[in-house]
């Protein structure tokens, strides 16, 4: 029981950032504009929160400086791509080599340096209840953060004026813009959203995950997030299932390798990106088509 | 807006006479002096529109005429240069489709403007205003749809509808907001004519109501039977206010195209030849989730033959052109013929050396690269079929000589109008790209030409020239396949005609027998076998 239980909770944790940046992501691309830029933007959320929470010694102010972050390199992509209608594709690469680039610089003075705080757990005595306690109510808010995001992008997706219109913007910008829809308004708040949630998913890494701050910490992780929201079909329940399984695998690496059965640890690490592939190919195979937004990365002018 | 107060400024209206400006006052809507110009173009030239209560007005034009604009100034999805809109007696300006609205203008699309992936209800509710309730709106679209005779379901998908109930959509959205001046933009253009029949029912009873109607189209015998006004526009321009119940469909088209319409020739009987092209149980899955699948498909076209297929847009046309192209390739050799050669997995430049020849539907973008010249047009067509455009053995050096020579040998023949000797091809207005396209194709002397949407968009000079094209190309022998959602067309040009519906295909009866009445039946699906003892019945 103990031990199912502490890999339960590992694997909440490592599913986190991957869920947070993969629930931004669909956001965007539900508007219909497709940001390759969330590796970028995980990194510089994670070394703004890392050198705010270790200045500040607040993981709160370091966690808000990380989504500040994000929607500051989102903004950048937005101008980009909404502004002067430069390719999607070229922009969101672009953007992650920035923020490759970028975090390194920032971060260069504090690598190796630990943060001592830890994140508040919100729900604190709650955690102490028999059985399930540890396992619901022991992790710090980033872990609730994700919950929460899911259930409100997905009711917003689907109660709400605003996201219905939203995902008309996705599906066809011309037919949205004939209607008097505000296509690049709505896209640019899309687009800042997933920032947000980048830059949130990677204060997540260097401030609770592990509490310090290594260049290109985040691993890959953005681009597995991208995958997700493929993997989810672009509906949020279904990126909350693919954040898990993926996190899943990732923890299962760790745990398989700690038994030492003989295989190359490079091997399990890769795990998880191998995992990703082979997810895209079965998805890509079994489904007749795609769900996608009809007008995902596709450029828009408005014709005035 | 050149409008100041409620003063209506009459030194901007054009050719508006005093008559005219004297019903102004009574109008439902009145657009007098509307001038817009994009670029070098000049859209729209002092154009004057006056519609009154509780009629049908309709606007008739070539394509490029500029109704779409002036339309669009109407709806408030474009602003005027100069001119002025009169609403109800009071100078207005139209800020955006939204302010359309809010003034009682409601607008249905040619080109629809829904939303695929979304429900009918979803796609209802994003232009209704106020709180989102899909339940209660569900309820009203039910109840609207049932007055009118426009049977929908709420919940259904777009895309798992037909053309016919897409529109339906757009029409019960544009009711739902109460307009009083509803523009239609040619609306029968997508539709069978027993469909047609049923939009014109529900637009008689909207009329009776005294709502407006502004119908734009260039189905003159439709406007003639359903418009108490018309409104006819050439080169941006009004070329006149006519009563189209006393015109002829003539006067009308002449009045259009600023001269008679030219009529094809030499559709006289011919004696078809040997079978050059042939289907034989061509069958082809899905590719897509809005795809259609092929359903054992059997065709022949002989030499010297016009064969048409005609359907309704989303029936498969795309998909059988994609396999007769080589696009798609089909599951065994034998499903496609070229002169007896089974060809059916090999792809396009094969089946181009075996001498057929194809025109895609979406001439920018498919039949042409729109950023390249029209020579780089012909190269990256015909590099692999025509010995005469690549040199020097297997290096196949293109021969840029010979592609232009092939520029100027259509150019002539098919009176190409152009800037430059060579241009980009997005330069090229619709029909003079398509007139290029089909021509590139013809110019190879096919044995089998396959074209799918021959003139779709293109004005009636060109399109009558591409027919004639097309008519005489199988009068020396080849065999020609037209793939068309266009009656008229069709039954202009064909010598057989077959009908393709939710990826089958009718038999090919000889255009003779045919009437717009039985392909009207079997464009919605009624069974072949069924309609032929109902004809002998």
């Amino acid at each position: 029981m103990g031990l199912i239980e502490a890999i339960l909770i590992t694997v909440i944790t490592a599913s986190t950032p991957l869920l947070i940046a993969a629930i931004g992501e669909l956001v965007t691309e539900r508007s219909g504009v497709l940001n390759l830029g969330v590796e970028g933007m995980m990194l510089m959320g994670a070394v703004t929160g890392f050198v705010t929470g270790y200045s500040t010694g607040s993981v709160v102010l370091g966690a808000i400086a990380g989504i500040v972050a994000g929607m500051a390199m989102a903004a950048l992509f937005a101008f980009l791509v909404l502004g002067i209608v430069v390719n999607q594709v070229a922009s969101g690469l672009a953007l992650t080599i920035l923020g490759i680039g970028l975090s390194g610089l920032i971060g260069a003075n504090y690598t190796g340096l630990r943060l001592e705080q830890k994140p508040p757990a919100i729900f604190g005595a709650l955690a102490d209840l028999p059985y399930a306690g540890k396992l619901l109510f022991s992790h710090d808010f980033f872990v609730y953060a994700a919950f929460a995001l899911v259930i409100l992008v997905a009711w917003f997706l689907t109660r709400t004026r605003a996201g219905l219109t939203l995902r008309a913007v996705g599906e066809s910008h011309t037919s949205a813009h004939a209607l008097g829809v505000p296509v690049r308004r709505l896209r640019l708040y899309a687009i800042l959203f997933g920032g947000a949630c980048a830059g949130l998913a990677g204060a997540h890494l260097s401030l609770a995950y592990t509490p310090f701050w290594v260049t290109g910490m985040t691993a890959g992780r953005g681009w597995i997030a991208l995958a997700i929201v493929v993997f989810a079909s672009w509906l949020p329940w279904r990126a909350m299932a693919g954040a898990y399984l993926f996190g899943g695998v990732t923890i299962a690496q760790l745990q398989v390798q700690g038994f030492g059965l003989g295989i190359p640890s490079q091997l399990m690490s890769s795990l998880p990106y191998l995992a990703t592939i082979v997810v895209l190919v079965i998805i890509s195979r079994t489904r007749t088509g795609s769900s996608a937004p009809a007008h995902l990365g596709v450029p828009f002018w408005p014709d005035r | 807006m050149a409008v100041a107060g409620a003063e209506i400024d009459m030194a901007g209206a054009g050719t508006l006479d005093r008559s005219v400006a004297s019903n102004a006052a009574t109008a439902l809507i009145a657009a007098l002096g509307i001038s817009k110009r994009f670029g070098s173009t000049q859209a729209n030239d002092k154009v004057d529109l006056i519609i009154q209560p509780g009629e049908i007005h309709a606007l008739l034009g070539e394509n490029g005429a500029g109704k779409s604009t002036l339309v669009k100034i109407l709806y408030g999805a474009l602003q005027a240069d100069s001119g002025a809109l009169v609403w109800e007696g009071t100078p207005v300006a139209i800020a955006n489709p939204a302010a359309a609205r809010a003034l009682g203008i409601g607008m249905v699309f040619q080109h629809f403007s829904l939303f695929e992936a979304l429900t009918v209800a979803e796609n209802i509710a994003l232009a209704m205003p106020g709180k989102l309730d899909l339940a209660g709106l569900s309820k009203t679209i039910a109840e609207v749809s049932q007055v009118y005779g426009l049977p929908l379901v709420p919940t259904a998908r777009v895309a798992d509808l037909s053309v016919g109930e897409r529109q339906r959509i757009e029409i019960v959205r544009a009711l739902l907001q109460e307009p009083k001046l509803l523009i239609m933009d040619e609306p029968t253009s997508v539709l069978t004519p027993q469909e047609a029949d049923q939009l014109f029912l529900t637009l008689e009873r909207l009329k009776s109501e005294g709502k407006s109607i502004l119908y734009i189209s260039h189905r003159l015998d439709e406007v003639k039977r359903l418009c108490d006004a018309a409104t006819i526009m050439r080169h941006g321009k009004v070329v006149g206010h006519v009563d189209p119940r006393a015109e002829t469909a003539a006067s009308l088209a002449r009045l259009m195209v600023g001269a008679d319409i030219h009529v094809v020739k030499g559709r006289a009987a011919r004696d078809a030849g040997a079978v050059r092209f042939a289907l034989r149980q061509l069958t082809l899955p899905k590719n897509g989730p809005f795809s259609v699948a092929l359903d054992h498909i059997d065709l022949e076209v002989r030499a010297g033959e016009v064969v048409c297929i005609a359907g309704v847009a989303g029936n498969g046309q795309t998909e059988l052109f994609d396999a007769i192209s080589g696009e798609r390739v089909a599951a065994s050799a034998g499903a496609v013929l070229i002169d007896a050669q089974p060809v059916g997995r090999h792809g396009p430049n094969d089946r181009r050396r075996r001498g057929a020849a194809f025109v895609a539907e979406e001439r920018l973008g498919h039949g042409a690269v729109p950023v390249r010249v029209l020579s780089d047009n012909v190269l990256l067509t015909r590099h692999a079929s025509d010995a005469g455009l690549t040199g020097g053995g297997w290096l196949s050096f293109l021969r840029k000589g010979a592609a232009n020579a092939v520029v100027d040998r259509v150019t002539q023949a098919y009176d190409v109008r152009k800037g430059k000797r060579d241009p980009e091809a997005r330069s090229l207005s619709g029909g003079n790209l398509q007139k290029f396209v089909v021509g590139r194709e013809i110019d190879r002397a096919p044995g089998v030409l396959v074209v799918n949407q021959p003139t779709w968009g293109v004005d009636a000079g060109a399109a009558a020239l591409i027919r004639q094209a097309l008519v005489d190309l199988a009068a020396t022998g080849s065999a020609v396949l037209v793939i068309s959602q266009d009656l008229d067309e069709i039954f202009e040009i064909a010598d057989r005609i077959a009908v393709i519906h939710h990826g089958a295909l009718s038999p090919a009866y000889p255009a003779a027998t045919m009437t717009l009445e039985k392909v009207g039946l079997l464009m919605g699906g009624a069974h072949p076998e069924k309609l032929d003892t109902e004809g002998q019945g």
